[in-house]
């Protein structure tokens, strides 16, 4: 077991399977020599060359949809969008193109390709470079969607991600890239894509969180724990395809849902989840389910102050939860 | 305010149940908690403990008539009292509309608590009908004194406390007895509500008195045999194949060894010599261990062997071996034994009662000699074990000579098998019984 | 490499068979039989021309959707087709899900084609990417309408396509019509082919009624990219005879009177009367051709009708790959 931090388990992911399979490649803004701005692909173009980690235009729809060519041709492309606000030229190709591949062909055609984006606030990026852009593909079937909250989790879903035959956005909490820490075994290991994962069992509360809210989800439920609450945190992981029996188990037993993300509230991936709650597990429910999003204003704002109004931390969980407990 | 004594849903599945005893009258004191009645459903006996300390101001259902779940069986309250007319509305649906134009937030949410239970989650109010639990009992602690389902499990296990302390845990609080012969899906999968019935036939003792005939109420269990056995016979065309076993070698082996099963704690039956060749048997003919579907006859991978105890007055039970093809002839016996023993203690789990397969029934035990089952659904067959007799048989060699004889009757559902396989199995099991080593 | 007598014979084929079976389709619409085409009439000389340039079934082809007469060069039949106008369950597009004419046939490398224009060029960048990668001397042949020349997606592809030098050929099907606006609404320069100037790569444009001289065009362009000499971008220039589609009254923008004049350069007609002037083809020969396609024509109507629809529950996969049924 070894320590690190959440963008070495990403940077290792992607090392192993270049390593592993001959057709992974990496393409991105300044993925090459400069290894990314987070340095996510730092030392790759030294070990596998720039043939295979590869510096794109900047041209964020190229950078995906030249991907899609080449996972159709039989390559494993990691495409590299780098700030999820950058995302949207793309949009087309992710949604209409790369999601709707394998069922508009029948099957004939399929798009194994990664696409990892940074996303999420708290970094004094303003409105954009901080925005969380989970709830526009969550809509999409044929997409899968992922968000790692934790190295161990990042490593082995980034790992399946790359061997999945679907196209993965898979998202990361930058905030996190170098404060989130975790131990990461030395052997071969891999995360499947779609479980969520209790990390952490309680009776009280149940909060479903993803990404950076999970690690204040976290923080949240040990400030509570010694006012006698005891919190189930519930880590999403994969936002697409749902995994509903989790989310359900979690509700049956505990009666009470709290849902975060930094993402804006309204037509937020919460509301999905709220949806599943309310329609599958009504007669267990015993309190209304609750929301603690981001605000609906365009975006994360710059200046420190507005940044901390927008945005979910500990204190206000932990706040959400104590209400939650209360009712 | 007087309050009432209701039947209680007895397990998810149970819709009725028979008030077989009142074990007190109107007039009588009571205190909260002392039982005042015996209720039988399919699937538990109980005795029901009073909601209420006060007076049994009217007992509204008499002994052995048959009520849905919910009903109310008696009122306690104070002396005098006047009952509430029972014509009345269920109280929170009319009484609460004329104040429905409170603004903001939802009424119930803000009112205290006094007649009223206060607002109920999604959660309580299926709890509390799922426990019988009247509302108004429990404690709230939420928001503005809200009932929640923390309050509801406190509730629940303050009462079982109590009532451990007091006497033996309630019936309801203890497995159920497993079922009664049919099949197991019907029993566990949650039933249609039976139509409601009628005052004549809640009252049947009086309509028949009449006549001068007696009338026997039908208990619970004797319906729910009655409706299996007409269902199994409408479903299958059953047919049934007799042959003849000679137990000299199985009476040997059982005279040698049963001081050594002793030793083991257990009890050798011949069922466990039958339940052991029956399973042998099945692996040999596969088709015998399925069930018909209108898509294909299933054929089961598991052989899990069911065999039917007699319960006296009470009826018949089948508990079931599970995998009863990898049992040993010791494992075997004491797998019944122990199964018998908990079906006769009425200590059998539901699952005990599942899944199975194929069943023996041991008619012989009264004496009967051969007899045709009837198939216990959704299974292929069923074996009949008559009496053991000593009887002369002329031997292969020409000579008379006394043996234990058995006859086996197979019933068998003809849609799936013919005679040929069946008799083939048949004849399996008793090469299996005379060979026995 | 120089074209045979019976090359040309078998080019004019391909164009009479691809009419009378893009005839056959506004007969069908006009019957109600089918509820949409979209004509490839006045393009049969480029897609021709370009389709026996190509080495067919092991190039790969990123076609657009008016181009029937090459995909039936690359093996698609008059009843798969009918079968795709149908939305019948043996459609090789798509097992009924895509509109008629929005092609995929793997066995021939021809990639799934989605209906937002150009989208297909950046996934022939990609498999042009692809192929450099592998050193393999394959090389890739997409289409496109002179409109599409105007999308952003175009413009990366082709700017892909000329940094990196790779085996792409940009067939811009210039048919003066983006369904009602002319060409110059569409580009400030005279030809497409203009375009390639600016973006660092050859442009040429052609006549795109004359087969003979797409094929050449296109030939060398193949050469060069299969030696590694990178994109090239080539103008075929034409009249779209129909309108846009079944579903398009083209006389709100167009005289009756320029289409007629058009006419006298119908594609099929050039190459049919310089064969005949060439003694490549006698009546004959037409006349068997004529009644060869008519057959063929008439018995994929035949057995695209009697076929069956595919059943309606079958419109719930596959959307993931996991879920492709094969065989």
């Amino acid at each position: 077991m070894a320590e690190m931090t959440l963008i070495e388990a990403i940077r290792q992911a992607m090392d192993e399977e270049l390593a592993r399979d001959a057709d992974v490649f990496i393409v991105g803004e300044d993925v090459g020599a400069r290894g990314g701005v987070f340095r996510a692909t730092q030392g790759l173009i030294e070990k596998y060359g720039a043939e295979r980690v590869f510096d794109s235009p900047l041209a964020e729809l190229s950078i995906v949809g030249v991907g899609i060519g080449a996972a159709l041709y039989g390559m494993r492309p990691v495409c590299e969008i780098q700030f999820a606000d950058f995302i949207y030229p793309a949009f087309n190709q992710i949604v209409s193109e790369a999601a709707k591949m394998c069922y508009r062909s029948n099957g004939a055609w399929t798009v194994p390709m990664v696409i990892r984006a940074p996303y999420g606030g708290g970094i004094g990026g303003g409105l954009y470079h901080s925005q969380s852009v989970e709830a526009f593909f969550t809509h999409v079937p044929g997409l899968k969607v992922v968000i790692p909250s934790n190295p161990y989790d990042a490593k082995g879903l980034l790992k399946s991600a790359i061997r999945d035959p679907n196209p993965v956005l898979f998202l990361e909490p930058k905030k996190g890239y170098r404060l989130i820490r975790g131990e990461v075994p030395e052997e071969e290991y891999l995360v499947p894509l779609g479980p969520a994962n209790v990390s952490r069992p309680g009776s009280d509360v149940s909060v479903f969180a993803y990404g950076m809210m999970h690690y204040y989800a976290l923080q949240a439920a040990e400030m509570v724990a010694s006012e006698n609450i005891a919190v189930e945190v519930v880590d999403l992981r994969t936002l697409y395809p749902v995994d509903k029996e989790t989310i359900l188990q979690s509700v049956r037993k505990t009666g009470k849902a709290l849902i975060v993300h930094e993402d804006n509230l309204t037509g937020g991936y919460g509301a999905e989840v709220a949806a599943i709650i309310a329609s599958e597990a009504f007669t267990d429910l015993d309190a209304p389910v609750r929301r603690l999003c981001g605000p609906d204003v365009p975006g994360v704002p710059f200046s420190p102050p507005m940044q901390e109004w927008f945005l979910p931390n500990a204190e206000k969980i932990a706040e959400a939860i104590r209400q939650l407990d209360r009712f | 305010m007087a309050t009432k004594v209701i039947m209680p849903q007895l397990g998810e599945s149970v819709v009725e149940g028979t008030v077989m005893k009142w074990l007190v009258k109107e007039g009588d004191d009571v205190e909260e908690l002392q039982p005042i009645l015996e209720v039988n459903t399919d699937k538990v006996n109980t005795e029901i403990p009073s909601p209420a300390g006060g007076k049994i101001l009217k007992i509204v259902v008499a002994e052995n008539a048959t009520v849905k779940a919910g009903t109310v069986l008696a009122w306690i309250g104070e002396a005098g009292e006047r009952l509430p007319d029972s014509e009345m509305p269920p109280r929170g649906l009319a009484a609460e509309k004329p104040q429905e134009a409170v603004s903001g937030q939802p009424r119930a949410l803000t009112q205290e608590r006094e007649g009223d239970v206060g607002f109920v989650s999604p959660v309580v109010a299926r709890m509390a009908q799922e426990y019988a639990i009247d509302l108004h009992l429990v404690k709230g602690t939420g928001e503005r004194g809200r009932i929640t389902k923390k309050d509801v499990l406190k509730y629940l296990a303050a009462l079982e406390k109590e009532r451990g302390a007091a006497a033996e845990p309630a019936a309801w609080e203890t497995p159920g007895e497993g079922d009664l012969f049919r099949p197991t899906e019907m029993v566990f999968r949650t039933q249609p509500a039976p139509p409601p019935q009628s005052e004549a036939q809640q009252q049947p003792l009086a309509a028949a008195s009449a006549g001068g005939d007696t009338l026997v109420p039908l208990s619970i269990v004797r319906k729910r045999i009655a409706e299996h056995m007409v269902n199994s016979v409408r479903t299958s065309p059953h047919v049934t194949t007799v042959m003849e076993a000679d137990l000299k070698r199985v009476v040997a082996h059982r005279e040698a060894n049963k001081p050594d099963f002793s030793a083991e704690g257990v009890h050798l039956t011949f069922t466990a010599y039958f339940a052991c060749a029956v399973s042998q048997a099945l692996k040999d003919f596969r088709m015998v261990n399925s069930s018909w579907s209108e898509q294909g006859i299933v054929l089961h991978r598991a052989v899990n062997l069911g065999i039917a105890v007699a319960l006296g007055e009470e009826g018949l039970i089948v508990p079931v071996i599970k995998n009863s093809d990898s049992l040993s002839l010791l494992g075997m016996a004491r797998a019944i034994n122990d199964l018998a023993h908990r079906a006769r203690q009425h200590q059998l789990q539901p699952d005990d009662v599942k899944g199975g397969t194929f069943s023996i029934t041991n008619h012989g035990m009264s004496g009967s000699l051969f007899a045709t089952p009837i198939i216990n659904q959704p299974q292929c067959a069923i074996l009949g074990v008559g009496a053991i007799k000593k009887r002369v048989i002329v031997t292969e060699d020409d000579a008379l000579a006394i043996r234990p004889m058995v006859y086996l009757s197979l019933t068998f559902d003809h849609r799936i098998l013919d005679g040929e396989v069946a008799d083939g199995f048949l004849a399996r099991v008793v090469e299996i019984l005379e060979h026995w080593h | 490499m120089a074209l045979t007598a019976e090359m040309k014979r078998e080019m004019y084929w391909w164009m009479l068979l691809a009419r009378r079976l893009d005839e056959r389709a506004w007969v069908l619409h006009r019957q109600g039989k089918i509820a949409f085409h979209i004509s490839g009439i006045g393009h049969e000389a480029a897609q021709v021309g370009a389709g026996f340039a190509i080495r067919r079934g092991y190039d790969w082809v990123a076609p657009y959707y008016r181009d029937l007469a090459l995909m039936l060069l690359l093996g698609f039949t008059p009843r798969d087709f009918v079968l795709g106008l149908m939305g019948k369950r043996e459609d090789p597009n798509s097992g009924g899900r895509q509109m008629p004419n929005h092609w995929s046939l793997r066995a021939a490398n021809v990639v799934s084609l989605s209906a937002p224009v150009a989208t297909q060029c950046v996934h022939a960048a990609g498999i042009g990417l692809a192929i450099k990668m592998k050193k393999r001397d394959q090389v890739v042949l997409t289409a496109l309408g002179e409109g599409s020349t105007s999308q952003g997606e175009w413009y990366e592809a082709v700017n892909w396509a000329a940094i990196h030098k790779l085996p792409v050929i940009f067939l811009v099907q210039n048919n003066k019509y983006a369904i009602s606006e002319r060409t110059e609404k569409q580009m400030a320069v005279k030809s497409a082919a203009d375009k390639a100037c600016g973006l660092g790569l050859p442009g040429i444009s052609v006549d795109g009624t004359d087969v003979f001289a797409v094929y050449e065009a296109v030939a060398n362009a193949v050469a060069e990219a299969r030696a590694g000499n990178g994109a090239t971008l080539i103008e075929t220039v034409a009249y779209r005879i129909t309108p846009h589609s079944s579903d398009d009254d083209d006389r709100s923008y167009r005289s009756h009177e320029e289409v007629e004049a058009y006419k006298k350069c119908d594609p099929l007609q050039v190459v049919q009367s310089r064969l005949v002037a060439d003694g490549i083809l006698e009546e004959a020969v037409i006349a068997e051709f004529e009644q060869r396609a008519k057959e063929m024509v008439d018995e994929a109507v035949r057995y695209a009708e009697s076929a069956p629809y595919p059943d309606a529950l079958e419109a719930a996969y596959p959307v993931y790959a996991e879920e492709v049924r094969h065989g």
